[in-house]
């Protein structure tokens, strides 16, 4: 009874550790203008009209069009590409392979401030500057690494001599494929997916240094603009709901998809 | 790798030629090259050829206003930056940020990691909400951050300090910056050190129990060493990852006084100064910096990173 009492209070700490921050941007965006500078935790009047106004202006719901068009994109190849070379790295034998291993872990690791100053200039002289493709490419690069990992941990854990099985019972290789393999490795392909989708939305400082206008900025750099020389006179109100706009589909992965984003995590990091 | 195993038994034998591969063991490799070529050639095309690019460019006097007196200038551009007040200026301030967070949360993620793997209650809970730090956009995170401790509209800065603005003050901003990243990525160390926790059987815990050991001797004697690996993994990406700082410093003081990383200078000489051949410079210097404490880390602690260890030599 005393240890679940102490394991239950550990508990309360982390979620209010965690949930506080978040908690405090959504008490902001709801705030009156009158009451958002009185400095309590709970608004003392409730208002929806943050969240009207960003939403009447093309420099947010631009963004948030570029945000998810940008992120899904990357995501999409990043994934069909690591699926590939993970499936080769976990199921074949060919030389080379420990290269292709050591250059995404050395990817990984890769701080990507140093590519911001060459890609810029690369970027402006062949015109994918402020472009999607200019920050789609960046993103893949990034994310395969990822996705190559938890790819190749999720589909070692694959019985593949059930594929065997499959054909011997009179399948053939596209049933095997489609009726057994691709049923065991879809969870893996999925939670990468989510991985991934949750790296490219959270780029900051190559969709700060690679966009210069409205076309392809991000909603993360939005944010930023929307202070100082914008139309919002006070622009707290306007940010702190913007943010909570775009924290919205990092919670539903996390109420949903908890289990598997924390298999992800851990099966593609830690091999030791 | 693979290569030298598979030649090796040929070279063993009576004759020096290596043995011919069979026919379905060229396709497999035909194959594996094949599926891997698209992720390779993009991992490459997008870091290789810009490094490259960027040490080209930082032999040169490059600024983007005056774009005539482009020149090749050697090495000057690394004595004007390693000369610079302001690069030790930011290079310390990146190694503090580095050092404090990485520790801390070294503590902390494995206070959240054990609480996570063993509580029993509101395991789920405790999980997702952990996750929420972690799945946020570091900007959303750094606005919260920003507005809590701004005066007037923070609920933290009229409790802490009614009449000061910490954020203002060098000491004070260094650490709500260190403690945002501390917040925003324990939780990713966490789950890091819990796949290591994972690891311990259960049953050399009950033994260690059995025989008289205290909880911080299981800790120390049974659960450490175990754990060994994942954490020079979690601490090789987070020291890594830290290193990188920019998000939170950009929206929390905009590097003002003395608060700036050397991301952030990189990327202010960059947008502010339209200088490419000392932002590039840095860009070097940096990359430069991160490989050292990369090796540095993978020779000290031998071949803890993932990837090396069963991936390649299978």
């Amino acid at each position: 009874m005393n240890s679940k009492l102490k394991w239950g209070v550990l508990d309360v700490i982390v979620v209010v550790f965690a949930l506080v921050p978040v908690l405090w941007i959504v008490s902001l965006s709801f705030k009156t203008t009158a009451t958002l500078t009185d400095g309590n935790f709970i608004p003392r009047e409730w208002t929806f009209d943050n969240y009207q106004l960003i939403f009447q202006t093309d420099q947010f719901v631009r963004a948030l069009i570029n945000s998810i068009g940008i992120a899904l994109i990357s995501t999409l190849i990043a994934v069909v590409l690591g699926t590939m070379a993970a499936y080769a790295i976990s199921r074949l034998d060919f030389p080379g392979k420990s290269l292709l291993v050591g250059v995404s872990l050395l990817i990984a690791m890769f701080p990507q401030v140093s590519l911001v100053s060459p890609l810029f200039n690369i970027e402006r002289n062949t015109g994918l500057f402020d472009t999607w493709p200019g920050l789609i490419l960046p993103y893949i690069t990034f994310a395969l690494p990822l996705a190559i990992y938890t790819l190749s941990a999720f589909f070692k854990q694959i019985p593949w001599d059930l594929e065997k099985a499959a054909k011997m019972d009179g399948a053939t290789q596209g049933e095997a494929f489609r009726k057994v393999i691709a049923p065991l490795a879809a969870p893996g392909v999925f939670t990468t997916a989510i991985l991934v989708f949750i790296f490219c939305w959270n780029d900051f400082l190559f969709a700060i240094s690679l966009t210069s206008t409205e076309q392809s900025r991000t909603v993360p750099v939005a944010l930023s603009f929307f202070t100082g020389a914008s139309q919002f006179e006070d622009p707290t109100g306007a940010i702190s709901a913007a943010a909570v706009v775009i924290t919205i589909p990092i919670i539903l992965f996390v109420l949903f998809f908890q289990r598997r984003i924390v298999a992800g995590l851990t099966s593609g990091a830690v091999k030791g | 790798m693979t290569a030298t195993e598979v030649r090796k038994p040929a070279r063993a034998g009576a004759k020096p030629r290596k043995a011919p591969l069979s026919e379905g063991k060229r396709q497999e490799r035909k194959l594996g090259w094949l599926l891997c070529a698209p992720a390779a050639i993009v991992m490459v095309a997008v870091t290789a050829y810009p490094i490259l690019y960027s040490f080209w460019l930082s032999l040169q006097r490059y600024d983007l206003k005056f774009p005539d007196e482009r020149k090749f200038i050697w090495f000057t551009n690394y004595v004007t930056v390693l000369s610079n007040g302001y690069w030790w200026t930011a290079f310390g301030v990146t190694m503090l940020i580095t050092v404090v967070s990485v520790a801390v949360e070294l503590v902390l993620g494995m206070g959240l990691a054990l609480v996570m793997h063993r509580t029993i209650i509101g395991r789920g809970l405790v999980r997702t909400s952990a996750l929420i730090p972690y799945g946020i956009v570091t900007v959303v995170a750094a606005f919260s951050w920003r507005y809590a401790w701004t005066p007037g509209t923070g609920y933290l800065a009229n409790l802490v300090s009614p009449d000061g603005a910490p954020l203002t003050e060098r000491a004070s901003a260094l650490a709500i910056v260190i403690a945002a990243e501390i917040w925003k990525t324990t939780p990713f160390m966490a789950l890091l050190l819990m796949a290591g926790l994972a690891l311990v059987p259960d049953d050399l815990l009950k033994a260690a129990s059995m025989d008289g050991a205290s909880w911080w001797q299981r800790f120390t004697k049974v659960m450490l060493p175990v754990m060994k690996p994942a954490i020079l993994v979690a601490l090789l990406f987070r020291t890594l990852d830290a290193l990188r700082v920019f998000d939170n410093i950009y929206v929390l003081t905009n590097g003002a006084n003395e608060t700036s990383s050397v991301s952030m200078i990189a990327y202010n000489n960059l947008m502010k100064g339209l200088n490419l051949g000392i932002g590039s410079t840095m860009s070097v210097l940096i990359f430069l910096t991160v490989a050292i404490i990369a090796f540095v880390f993978v020779k000290l602690f031998g071949t803890a990173a993932p990837g090396s260890s069963d991936d390649g030599r299978r």
